[in-house]
């Protein structure tokens, strides 16, 4: 651990206001990666064990079928967080997530923060809640996406 | 006060031109931004063009078919001919979608709030603009003179829009040349094809990029009502004040007097009273009262 | 004789003003009972009017009665006000070329190019008239027909003495006595004289009443007038609280009551088409074969669900939404519109709504409470179980 990756994980939108204690456990079980592009950050099906906070770049969060191509549900930029799985079992990633060009993120070891919410009850209930904030944030813009709100088939 | 009315009336000059009466124009320019979303530019045969400011709308007519309220998609700083940007939604835009180069097209207008650019409020400060879909036709106006702004005191502006698939995107060269002039531009589509590269989300998820200052910031909406709504609530959750937020509402509108009744929402009309209006004050609650 | 000076005329004098209002070229209208009804009508003398009829009004009820006397104007108010002459159902905005030529517009309007004079309009309908130029006239843009139409009538007001029972105008403030709006105001007196104190309201109305024999109206006459009119006021029985309603209603929004209404509510539309100060319309274009456009402008209903079409639906679907609206236009929003009331308290829209909704009736529910607290005083508990006994065959629910 550095005092960068320390200092990015206090001011990331995920964890930005938590006490310093809490950020800097969570920034003890980070290291810095780089992606090129095209490169994958997670794979369907493999073993659920970081979640990535976006430094820089931008990541495509994909599924592939195999008459429709491989498709984006969404991308992640700078601020963002990639990366829920390994929160809940069986630990395996749902989706694949693509650099779509250079990507600098910090990357949080699943197993180090599982480790340190087992130890703790209330980490682990300040990082739920800060992730749940997330993915409720998530839900809310895919139930509207659903709505297809732009869609031409109001014709009249 | 009944005879002062009556009294009133009898005292009234002689009436100008006919307020439902549209005035001809030429179809001088057709361009096709999307399958089923074209540009038209058109210039009155009698050569006066009215003036107007970006956010307010004309009734154009489609000779035989009828009349649609459209909002004005020009810029003021272009010279000539007067652009609206239609979307084949029903009989009327169909067939004004359809109109090609020497068609003549009534215009009546324009008629409308405005978004205000040129004016105090937006002279300064950031402005974040927000456009869903076809919604950045009435912005395109508003955004051109924007990043043109002579003396903004250090105020950006931030262009955020969406659609539904990058086929649906309209005006890409106007997003170009404004990022050029100084603006952080952002497109964003809910589906995307093999090779997009580009964002992939909600318009709201391109909030999130942007280091507005929100103690400055004036913003703009328009596109569905829904995405108006969540990207206001969005705004408000960013510290702007929500009567700094301006959103343009949409009903059915029949003549842009006041006299048809049509488009009311609440207290308002909107073709008088809108259609651009501040998210603070009634319209957040109107947004959410269902069949208003 | 000066505009707020009063005479007396008889009905022979009446008939003379009559003519001479013809004479001068106007188009002489007024009451007249036609199927079953009194409605705007074209007269040619007092004898035209409704001479010796009654109407007997209530929730969904309208039926007229002979009293075999000879008075002109005891009754209230028919299903057709004067806003159809200068704001006609159907006109005919413009016509052109297919290519944008306007060959032709509406102006002076169709029918009648003469001026109206409307003989025995009431003070109600004159207050309509006021708020329907609140929208057409004294906005941003004048509407030239109407103003065109409107500029040139001369009005003679009949003031009320015999209100109807759906009449609730003393509590819009707008009768039975009239206040302005009129070159002359007529009331007719007790008794079967046959006498009228006439009161001048423009220059106009003064040359008029200076042509044909009238008297001056000694003090027992204006008694007699302000005897009529306040027993008048005295038998309207139906009110709104014109003074809180339109705040009441605006906070009323999400108020159940809606629904309950809804169920009775045809979305017959009548109560617009009725209504003296109901001003939308719908604007339609026609083509023949020659290529000829033209432009309508028609009376169009709120409780029409193409009134509220947005590409692809309508915003107000539900009846109860529609109902919503043209109630809260009505008390509420036309405030913030048109800085007036859109109700004058005619009682049309009581008498003609086919299920009888009465509109004093549901404003006072719904204004009652907030619509989440239940009723603010009365016997609560006592009202509960009459209802729930009255209403155990229709309730359906025990």
């Amino acid at each position: 651990m550095t005092a960068e990756v320390d200092a990015f994980v206090a001011s990331h939108p995920l964890f930005a206001g938590l006490p310093a204690g809490v950020t800097s456990e969570i920034a003890a079980c980070c290291r810095t990666v780089a992606y090129g592009p095209d490169e994958l950050l997670l794979v369907e099906g493999q073993p659920a064990d970081t979640l990535f906070l976006v430094q820089r770049g931008r990541v495509a969060i994909e599924i592939h079928g195999a008459d429709r191509g491989t498709l984006v549900v969404e991308t992640v930029e700078t601020g963002g967080a990639v990366g829920w799985s390994w929160l809940f079992p069986p630990y395996r990633w749902n989706f694949d997530a693509r650099a779509l060009g250079p990507v600098g993120a910090v990357a949080a070891d699943a197993t180090c923060l599982r480790a340190k919410m087992d130890a703790d009850d209330e980490f682990g209930r300040l990082l739920v809640t800060r992730v749940a904030g997330v993915l409720l944030e998530r839900l809310q813009a895919t139930r509207l996406r659903l709505l297809d709100l732009y869609g031409a088939d109001r014709a009249g | 006060m009944l005879a002062e009315t009556a009294a009133a009336v009898r005292g009234r000059p002689p009436l100008g031109p006919e307020p439902l009466e549209p005035v001809p124009h030429r179809v001088v320019g057709c361009r096709k931004e999307t399958d089923d979303v074209t540009t038209l530019s058109l210039e009155s045969l009698s050569g006066a063009t009215p003036t107007f400011a970006p956010g307010q709308f004309n009734m154009l007519t489609a000779y035989g078919v009828g009349e649609a309220a459209i909002s004005v998609s020009s810029s003021r700083r272009e010279a000539g001919a007067l652009r609206h940007t239609v979307r084949d939604v029903g009989p009327v835009s169909a067939a004004l979608c359809r109109a090609r180069l020497g068609d003549v097209v009534g215009v009546r207008g324009p008629f409308g709030k405005s978004w205000g650019v040129g004016e105090a409020d937006l002279a300064t400060g950031d402005v974040v603009v927000v456009a869903g879909g076809i919604g950045l036709a009435p912005l395109r106006g508003a955004i051109d003179e924007l990043v043109h702004r002579p003396d903004a005191d250090g105020g950006r502006v931030f262009v955020l829009t969406g659609a539904r698939d990058p086929s649906q995107l309209i005006f890409g060269d106007d997003l170009e040349a404004w990022g050029r002039a100084g603006a952080v531009v952002a497109v964003t589509v809910d589906t995307a094809p093999r090779g997009w590269t580009g964002h992939v989300g909600l318009v709201t998820s391109l909030l999130g990029g942007i280091d507005c200052d929100p103690g400055t910031t004036t913003a703009l909406i328009c596109g569905p009502e829904i995405m108006m709504r969540f990207t206001a609530k969005a705004l408000v959750d960013r510290g702007i004040d929500p009567r700094r937020i301006k959103l343009s509402m949409e009903r059915n509108m029949q003549c842009g007097l006041g006299w048809c009744g049509h488009c009311q929402l609440g207290p308002y009309l909107l073709c008088r009273d809108g259609p651009v209006l501040p998210y603070g004050g009634d319209v957040a609650r109107l947004m959410t009262e269902r069949e208003r | 004789m000066r505009t707020g000076g009063t005479a007396t005329i008889d009905r022979h004098g009446l008939d003379l003003l009559i003519a001479a209002l013809a004479e001068a070229g106007f188009d002489t209208k007024g009451p007249v009972v036609r199927e079953g009804a009194i409605m705007p009508g074209a007269i040619r003398t007092s004898a035209d009017l409704p001479v010796g009829v009654r109407d007997a009004q209530g929730p969904g009820h309208y039926r007229l009665e002979h009293s075999g006397d000879d008075r002109l104007f005891d009754w209230a108010v028919g299903p057709g006000s004067w806003n159809a002459e200068f704001f006609p159902p159907s006109q005919e905005l413009w016509r052109s070329t297919s290519t944008g030529d306007i060959t032709s517009h509406a102006r002076p309007g169709p029918g009648s190019t003469r001026p109206l004079a409307i003989v025995g309009a009431r003070p109600c309908e004159l207050a309509a008239l006021a708020v329907l130029d609140r929208v057409l006239l004294d906005g941003a843009v004048t509407d030239p027909d109407y103003a065109a139409r409107r500029a040139d009538a001369f009005v003679m007001v009949a003031e009320c003495g015999t209100p109807a029972a759906t009449c609730f105008c003393t509590s819009m403030g707008t009768g039975p006595a009239a206040t302005g709006g009129f070159d002359l105001a007529l009331t007719e007196l007790d008794g079967g004289g046959q006498r009228y104190v006439v009161r001048v309201g423009s220059d106009r109305g003064a040359a008029f009443l200076e042509g044909v024999p009238h008297a001056g109206a000694v003090p027992t006459d204006l008694t007699a007038r302000d005897r009529r009119l306040a027993s008048a006021a005295a038998a309207i029985v139906r009110t709104v609280n014109s003074d809180r309603v339109a705040g009441l209603l605006a906070d009323s929004i999400d108020h159940p009551h809606w629904d309950e209404i809804a169920e009775r509510c045809l979305a017959c539309g009548n109560c617009t088409m009725v209504c003296p100060t109901c001003f939308c319309s719908d604007v339609s274009d026609t083509t023949d074969l020659t290529g000829e456009v033209r432009r309508d402008r028609t009376w169009s209903s709120c409780f029409d669900l193409d009134h509220s079409y947005l590409h692809g639906g309508s915003v107000r679907v539900s009846v109860s939404s529609r109902y919503r609206q043209w109630l809260t236009h009505k008390l509420s929003t036309w405030w913030d519109q048109f800085d007036t009331s859109g109700c004058v308290g005619c009682g049309r829209c009581v008498a003609w709504c086919p299920v009888g909704i009465d509109l004093t009736e549901e404003v006072a529910v719904i204004t009652a409470d907030d619509g989440r607290a239940g009723p603010a005083s009365g016997p609560l508990p006592a009202t509960e179980s009459e209802s729930v006994s009255e209403s155990g065959s229709a309730g359906g629910t025990p």
